[in-house]
């Protein structure tokens, strides 16, 4: 048995019990629903200020960014000003097309190979990975924002908006939200090429498989509770408003399944600073990414640069002045 | 090489499916079975080499014996080591924390397309040192060890001997070609864990010889060859002889000259052997030229005798004490401003490091073509300008009277060097050079030039004899869209600016693509340029007859 899945998928499965039972069981609302919430949220936010401030604490040496397109040279070579900037609004602009449309994901290719006559190495488009992740984060961002109903009185038109649209194939009562059905299946996606494709199996480990797990185990209470059991949403907004002003309120017929939804969200909050979700904060951060490629035009100053030794021009010199007075050439010194 | 595998051998090991997917092991579980196998991988350095610059734990020792008479407390050492550069590297700290393992990576580095190892796999050649960063320094992995089970469950490990050695060996089948970091969407760059790693191996001396010696040479002597001054001067005026027996005029070249106009620099491998001798006779051609014609006073040097720099490959301090040289030398002689021949990892240490480590060189002059005018004002700080901006400059203003006809014979592709394309962009410059000295040019596939180039498999320090079958695995990329353009148009040349691709594309096209010739860029600008008072050429630099010549 695959352990590198098969323990993540039993560890969501059993944290997901240990809410529903403890909720069901033995009436731990308030450990699940507020006390272990507020702890996630604080371990979030102390966790992932921690390690960006960790990440600003280090030096940034030397510019060294990664150039994707022509440098800026003379007047008449067309320069590449988004793969390549020399400027600030340049690496904003290449900024923004990484953190909002993955653009390095977007070139991605699949390389094969055939033994045949030709051996020809060819290299394809490969446009699922990019697609599934943007997929997956954008509709994670949404039915984050839809979240926001819950946490917000009076709740903000655009989240009505964002609703509205988001609701916008009507199917069936109450209407489906696109964006937990493009979550659910885009984190899959992930999951399948974790599973089946060999080389992204042999480089995954546990700490990959969680996260998709988790997410799903979200995704799927979520849509349960949505779709099928009907929870009481007056109860649950009473209870989250009361999470948001200190006044907390445990309401009636409210069940399990609510509280282990919440206690998902919870340990994926609380486990994100610790793990490799933290690309969140990194990409804004990537010195490859984010500097401008002007090292020759603008010196940067390396903060710990310090003296070296090195071989001196008098040194070498005296190394070997009789050879090169004989070659005729120019020393310093002439003995 | 050829005599261990053939081409065709090698082909038959290549294989992108790592493993089935329905294997449940961890690829931790086979650290202990990493073989450091002949073929694969480069000789210690040598004690003499390594004590040149004073480096940590010279010795003599064997990469495939058990023992590697390390210092007693080595685990400490790169634990401390890990810890300093976490500090002084936003990139190394970053990069060991935000890889998800998406696989972008995976089929984009030239070793991995080669070998089909899938420890060549980018992603996992930083997991090697990832593994140990996680279990040492981050809070999940200092929880999860102490529970059984938790280090697996997290991907971390001890760094136990066995570990060490792993890392040794895949952190020199690394050739710091940054294609891998184009594709990363956090732009990870695994040359840059690659350098982190060999500075930690330098730190316990576990360095190869092929790049301890050339360092120790250029520190000592001027040049990673470790040419003495006299021989220098000698090599480049027996140029001088083939120049004059083909052209008829004394292209003389001045050394150490105080007052000059420009220092130029380039590797000494275009000094040492050939195709890229042909290169330097083409600086040779140019310089004169340009003096005949315009009165530009350029100088060599026999002390700052070196582009390169295995410093690079070392150690940033170590890149910094050989680099030195530079600027030292440009400010004794007084020239204005430095021009730099054609190198890959020259240029990225010159473009994204030189200014940083020593300048201000507040002592030259913002780089001014005299001739033309222009002010290189992407250069203004560092003061240093690539040949091929310079020439591309001199033909645009119409300087130069080029012959494309000489040339006639090349059917040209051209390949982008690593450093150059992605450390730097300089990409147009040398096409443009190309072009106007050259009819017949074809490019290669989109994806295999450009931003997107492929390594030639013996960049960073890995062009020795004794890794043959490593180099010919990770060249297989390259020579596939040289072979290619080779037989879809009749390709025969291929173009570079890179010492160490002329050098290691030769061996390549040897072995993967016979019939098609490596030649630099400043080759072509060499037989196209017409010298003042120059004779009928009957020759090409390589001293075959020109186009249209050859039956006489």
């Amino acid at each position: 048995m695959n352990q590198r899945y098969l323990i993540p998928l039993t560890a969501v499965f059993l944290l997901f019990l240990l809410a529903y039972v403890g909720v069901e069981g033995a009436g731990l609302q308030v450990v699940f629903g507020v006390l272990i919430p507020y702890l996630a949220l604080l371990v979030f936010l102390g966790g992932f200020l921690k390690k960006v401030l960790g990440w600003a604490a280090s030096a940034v040496p030397f510019r060294i960014p990664t150039t994707c397109g022509q440098q800026k040279s003379m007047d008449w070579v067309k320069q590449n000003s988004i793969d390549n900037p020399n400027t600030t609004g340049g690496v904003l602009l290449r900024m923004v097309f990484e953190i909002f449309l993955f653009r390095s994901l977007f070139r991605n290719t699949k390389a094969a190979f055939n033994r045949n006559a030709s051996n020809k190495l060819s290299y394809s488009w490969e446009i699922f990975l990019w697609a599934g992740a943007l997929a997956f984060h954008y509709a994670f961002l949404v039915v984050i924002l839809r979240h926001l109903r819950f946490f917000t009185n009076p709740v903000p038109e655009c989240i009505g908006w964002l609703e509205f649209f988001d609701g916008i194939v009507q199917l069936g009562l109450p209407g489906i939200m696109l964006s937990g059905v493009v979550l659910a299946a885009a984190t899959l996606f992930l999951l399948g090429r974790r599973i089946f494709d060999a080389k992204v199996n042999y480089i995954s480990q546990a700490a990959d498989y969680f996260p998709l797990f988790l997410i799903l185990g979200i995704a799927a209470t979520g849509i349960a509770m949505r779709y099928f059991t009907k929870v009481d949403i007056v109860g649950i907004k009473e209870f989250t408003m009361g999470l948001v002003t200190f006044n907390f309120v445990i309401p009636e017929g409210v069940g399990g399944l609510f509280y282990a939804h919440i206690f998902l969200v919870s340990i994926l909050f609380a486990y994100f600073p610790l793990s490799k979700l933290m690309h969140m904060g990194g990409v804004f951060l990537s010195p490859t990414r984010n500097m401008a490629n002007n090292t020759r035009a603008q010196r940067h100053v390396n903060p710990w640069n310090y003296d070296v030794k090195t071989h001196t021009y008098d040194e070498y010199e005296d190394h070997f002045r009789d050879k090169m007075i004989e070659a005729g050439l120019p020393v310093e010194k002439k003995e | 090489m050829s005599d261990e595998l053939t081409p065709d051998e090698a082909l038959d090991k290549i294989d992108f499916s790592p493993r089935s997917p329905k294997d449940p092991s961890n690829w931790m579980d086979t650290t202990q079975n990493v073989q450091i196998r002949p073929g694969m991988y480069c000789y210690a350095a040598k004690a003499e080499s390594v004590n040149t610059l004073g480096l940590p734990n010279a010795r003599e020792w064997n990469p495939i014996e058990e023992d590697w008479k390390l210092p007693e407390n080595w685990q400490e050492i790169l634990h401390n080591g890990i810890k300093e550069r976490l500090e002084k590297f936003r990139t190394f700290k970053i990069f060991m924390d935000v890889c998800v393992r998406c696989g972008a990576c995976a089929d984009k580095c030239h070793f991995f397309l080669g070998t089909g190892d899938p420890k060549n796999m980018p992603v996992l050649r930083a997991e090697l040192l990832r593994s140990v960063y996680r279990n040492d320094f981050t809070t999940a992995g200092k929880i999860l060890k102490k529970i059984p089970g938790g280090q697996r469950l997290n991907g971390a490990r001890d760094l136990t001997i066995d570990v060490l050695k792993e890392m040794w060996y895949y952190f020199f089948q690394c050739t710091e070609c940054r294609r891998c970091s184009v594709f990363c969407p956090y732009g990870i760059d695994t040359a840059e864990i690659t350098i982190m790693a060999r500075e930690l191996f330098n730190l316990i001396g576990l360095n190869i010889d092929w790049i301890a010696t050339p360092v120790s040479n250029c520190y000592q002597t001027g040049n990673h060859l470790g040419i003495q001054p006299h021989a220098f001067k000698d090599m480049l005026e027996f140029f001088v002889e083939d120049i004059e027996d083909i052209t008829g005029v004394d292209c003389t070249p001045q050394f150490q000259k105080k007052g000059a106009d420009i220092l130029f620099i380039t590797p000494s491998g275009d000094v040492f052997a050939d195709p890229g001798t042909y290169t330097c006779q083409g600086y040779l051609i140019l310089f004169k030229y340009l003096k005949e014609k315009y009165g530009l006073d350029v100088t060599w040097s026999t002390y700052a005798s070196e582009g390169g720099n295995f410093g690079f490959f070392t150690s940033h301090e170590t890149m910094k004490r050989l680099n030195a040289k530079m600027y030292a030398e440009a400010k004794r002689l007084g020239v204005k401003w430095i021009i730099g021949g054609e190198c890959g990892h020259m240029w990225r240490v010159i473009h994204q490091y030189m200014d940083t480590m020593n300048g201000p060189a507040d002592f030259l002059e913002v780089p001014v073509n005299p001739i033309t005018g222009t002010r290189f004002e992407n250069a203004a700080s560092t003061k240093m300008v690539h040949i091929t901006e310079f020439t591309a400059d001199l033909i645009r203003h119409g300087k130069l009277e080029l012959d494309k006809s000489r040339n006639a014979n090349r059917i040209m592709t051209y390949h982008d060097s690593c450093n150059t394309s992605r450390g730097m962009g300089l990409l147009d410059e040398p096409r443009y050079v190309i072009q106007n000295c050259v009819d017949q040019f074809y490019e290669m596939p989109p994806n295999t030039i450009r931003e997107q180039t492929f390594c030639c498999g013996s960049g960073s320090g890995l062009n020795a004899g004794e890794n043959m079958e490593l180099r010919m695995a990770g060249a297989l990329p390259r020579a596939n869209a040289v072979k290619h353009v080779h037989e879809k148009y009749g390709v025969n040349t291929l173009g570079t600016i890179c010492a160490i691709d002329r050098a290691a594309l030769s061996t390549l096209c040897e072995y993967w693509v016979p019939d098609v010739e490596v030649c630099g860029v400043h080759e072509l600008v060499g037989n196209a340029l017409i010298l003042p008072g120059e004779k009928e050429r009957e020759e090409d630099l390589r001293m075959e007859p020109l186009p249209g010549l050859e039956e006489e």
